[in-house]
């Protein structure tokens, strides 16, 4: 018989179910530990300069993410979100994207914002606020975007983008670009209603868009045991009549032929793919959470010896493409090279008054013109009150 | 020119903004093949294509997330919502997504071509889920527009105002009227500016303020009020958010007394925000306390929708009590 839908259906005559936990989705993984592949494992094709750079960005994301968090616990930002543990994920994927790939992230995702090539100072500009933050400094550190490099600027609330990146490649489908969108969000927000609601969209519409699903084990504090039954996000892809992969997550390489397999099937067929990605939080949620309180050492410890980036150096190494005495002077300098862009940004002034009101529409309307005056009048009795705007109110 | 129903005149506009612009992109549930529930989209997918006149699956969070995620892309959607009641799955992605977009990136990116359309308001035996005027609850979130037309002529000018403004609209249409509702439309294009008030009828004894469906309400109350010897001046809001608070204070410094009439409950309704803001621009100049005629506070009834309703009679009666106050 048939469905609905006129597919054809099997039938059966005596009832019997199908389990819940029938349909179990593979792992890719290519690269070992120690460096080597894994028996029958074959690399991608990658040339030196781009492996070299997916390296070098998992560095200065680890680097990067040290250093912040350092200058979160001393008072000089309100918040930051490492991503340690996860650098291949969000490196791997960019790297096998195109440049004009419209990457719509949920926040932890900055290794692939820094393979798009947004600049140190960027990164300064937006994690304090100032005049000189893409973003105007609207949004709380790690909420970044550009247009320029086709990074859709962060939103807070949880899966979100989902939906809308399907909506998003929809269009690039209808223009006829040779384009795709890639959609990130964790375990925890694949619960929202926007994850059924975007999946289900961008199947039924055929949009060429490639869901990644960062599974690293853990919402917040609640562990992914508690976030849902069975065996992982990937399977649930099926249900939407969708292909779906599973990959090690500190597995750059399997990653990364992952994405480029997602991504040339997304827009030849276009039709979504989904792709999860398994690689554990070693870090905190953010620089508010504190780990010790749902989980232990020893957890974490077995994590920490799948050390992404360890594992991908080893490759680069026996491949000749990397001298490993080359890479303490790189961290060092790094360091230092960050420190000194936070302290310039952090001197950088915050933006105008007039940046209350810009930006809510295309144009202020009246009622928003005329509360800023009335504020400016008001600041301009009590300049102590206001240090930051009182100065340069004109 | 030529007669049409609100629902032409919206079918109208849609036809004319799909041809003149390729990025005008329309779908919600039903609005293929269908037409849409109320046949507001009849025949815009056999005349461009599937690809620009969708069926969506039954998801208003998804039918929002997707205008939000296209818009982001440069295109216009026009998104079905297919009653006004059924957009609270869809509260997130409008309120928090689409009203933020381009504050958040710091103008990065915009969603500034949505056009939410989705039919409200009672009269119609709906009961509770096919009756709510929602537009308070939009009204209270900065960055988007909120418009309500109500006729046909407006419904249209307006429509095509909010498809090419370059900010998201939530254009709700009532539904009662859809059928009911005739007039003279130019069968060309034309924009009526959004953001403005209109004075429908001048008046010096009071100024009674309404829009969308209530519109002909109030003028019914008008006319009983003038029998009496009040002379009333009329305004359709049109606007909610923005709404021209300057052409309302006008009014009400010549007529020196304001009723405000809307169909959604009195309580947090945005009749009280237009009271606040009045009260302050025309306090020396009123005579008596702004009126409030809305809907009871009590979700919308089925069996009692007449006596529940704001309706002509009891706009008459508070046009009365602030002329006599």
């Amino acid at each position: 018989m048939t469905n609905p839908n006129n597919a054809t259906i099997t039938t059966v005559h005596t009832a019997e179910f199908t389990a819940g936990d029938a349909l179990k989705i593979p792992t890719l993984r290519i690269l070992r530990d120690d460096g080597s592949l894994y028996e029958g494992a074959v690399a991608p094709e990658l040339d030196k300069a781009t492996a070299i750079k997916m390296y070098d960005t998992m560095v200065f994301i680890r680097v990067l993410d040290e250093r912040m968090l350092a200058a979160q616990r001393q008072g000089r930002i309100s918040f930051y979100m490492q991503c340690l543990g996860e650098e291949a994920t969000t490196v791997g994927s960019a790297a096998a994207l195109a440049e004009q790939d419209m990457i719509m992230a949920q926040y932890r995702e900055q290794g692939a914002l820094r393979y798009r090539g947004f600049t140190l100072e960027q990164f300064m500009n937006q994690l304090f606020s100032n005049e000189k933050d893409l973003g105007k400094g609207r949004q709380m550190p790690v909420h970044y975007g550009s247009k320029d490099i086709y990074y859709m600027t962060i939103s807070s609330p949880l899966g979100t983008q989902i939906p809308q990146a399907s909506g998003y490649a929809y269009a690039q489908k209808l223009r006829g670009l040779a384009n795709t969108t890639i959609c990130y969000f964790g375990e925890g927000a694949a619960s929202e209603g926007d994850f059924h609601a975007g999946l289900n969209m961008a199947a039924v519409h055929k949009a060429p868009v490639i869901f990644f699903c960062r599974n690293n084990g853990y919402a917040i504090s609640t562990p992914a045991s508690e976030q849902f039954v069975g065996d992982g996000i990937a399977c649930r892809a099926v249900g939407y009549g969708m292909k779906a992969l599973r990959v090690d997550g500190a597995d750059i390489l399997a990653v990364y032929q992952a994405t480029k397999m997602a991504r040339d099937h997304a827009l030849k067929h276009n039709e979504p793919v989904l792709i999860e990605s398994i690689a554990y939080r070693l870090g905190a949620h953010s620089s508010s959470d504190d780990p010790s309180g749902y989980r232990s050492k020893e957890e974490e410890e077995k994590w920490r010896q799948n050390d992404p980036i360890a594992r991908f150096r080893l490759w680069l190494v026996e491949k000749g493409w990397l001298n490993d005495a080359d890479d303490k002077a790189t961290i060092e300098a790094l360091r230092t090279e960050i420190l000194d862009a936070l302290k310039v940004a952090e001197k950088v002034a915050k933006p105008g008054i007039e940046h209350l009101i810009s930006d809510v529409y295309a144009e202020p309307i009246p009622a928003l013109q005329q509360q800023l005056d009335e504020l400016k009048a008001h600041i301009r009795k009590y300049p102590d009150a206001y240090p930051v705007t009182a100065g340069r109110l004109d | 020119m030529a007669k049409m129903n609100m629902l032409q005149a919206i079918n109208n506009a849609l036809d004319l903004a799909m041809a003149k612009d390729d990025s005008v992109v329309c779908f919600g549930e039903d609005v293929g093949h269908f037409g849409g529930v109320f046949r507001a989209t009849s025949k815009l997918q056999e005349k461009y294509g599937k690809a620009r006149c969708f069926n969506t699956p039954l998801t208003e969070q998804g039918i929002a997330g997707f205008a939000n995620g296209m818009a982001a892309q440069g295109m216009k959607p026009v998104a079905e919502i297919q009653f006004a009641d059924y957009i609270f799955p869809a509260f997130d992605q409008i309120v928090n997504e689409t009203a933020k977009f381009r504050y958040r990136s710091g103008n990065e990116f915009n969603v500034g071509g949505i056009v939410f359309r989705s039919p409200y308001g009672g009269g119609i035996a709906g009961g509770h889920y096919h009756s709510q005027s929602p537009e308070a609850y939009f009204a209270h979130t900065p960055g988007l527009k909120v418009v309500i037309p109500r006729d046909p002529y407006q419904a249209k000018g307006l429509l095509l105002a909010s498809i090419t403004c370059p900010d998201p609209v939530i254009f709700f249409e009532p539904k009662k009227l859809y059928r009911a509702s005739t007039g003279e439309v130019p069968e060309e294009y034309y924009e009526i500016e959004l953001g403005k008030a209109e004075v429908t009828q001048q008046g010096k004894d009071i100024t009674v303020l309404a829009w969308g469906a209530q519109m002909e309400i109030v003028q019914k109350a008008v006319e009983m009020a003038e029998k009496d010897g009040i002379s009333c001046e009329v305004i359709d809001l049109r606007s909610i958010l923005p709404w021209d608070a300057d052409t309302v204070a006008a009014s009400v410094k010549k007529t020196g007394r304001l009723l405000i009439n809307h169909e959604a409950p009195l309580t947090g309704g945005f009749a009280g925000e237009i009271a606040a803001t009045i009260q302050k621009m025309c306090f020396l100049h009123l005579e008596s306390p702004i009126e409030r005629v809305c809907g009871m506070d009590t979700p919308y009834p089925l069996a009692l929708e007449k006596e529940y309703v704001a309706d002509h009679l009891k706009t008459y009666e508070a046009i009365k009590r602030s002329v006599n106050f």
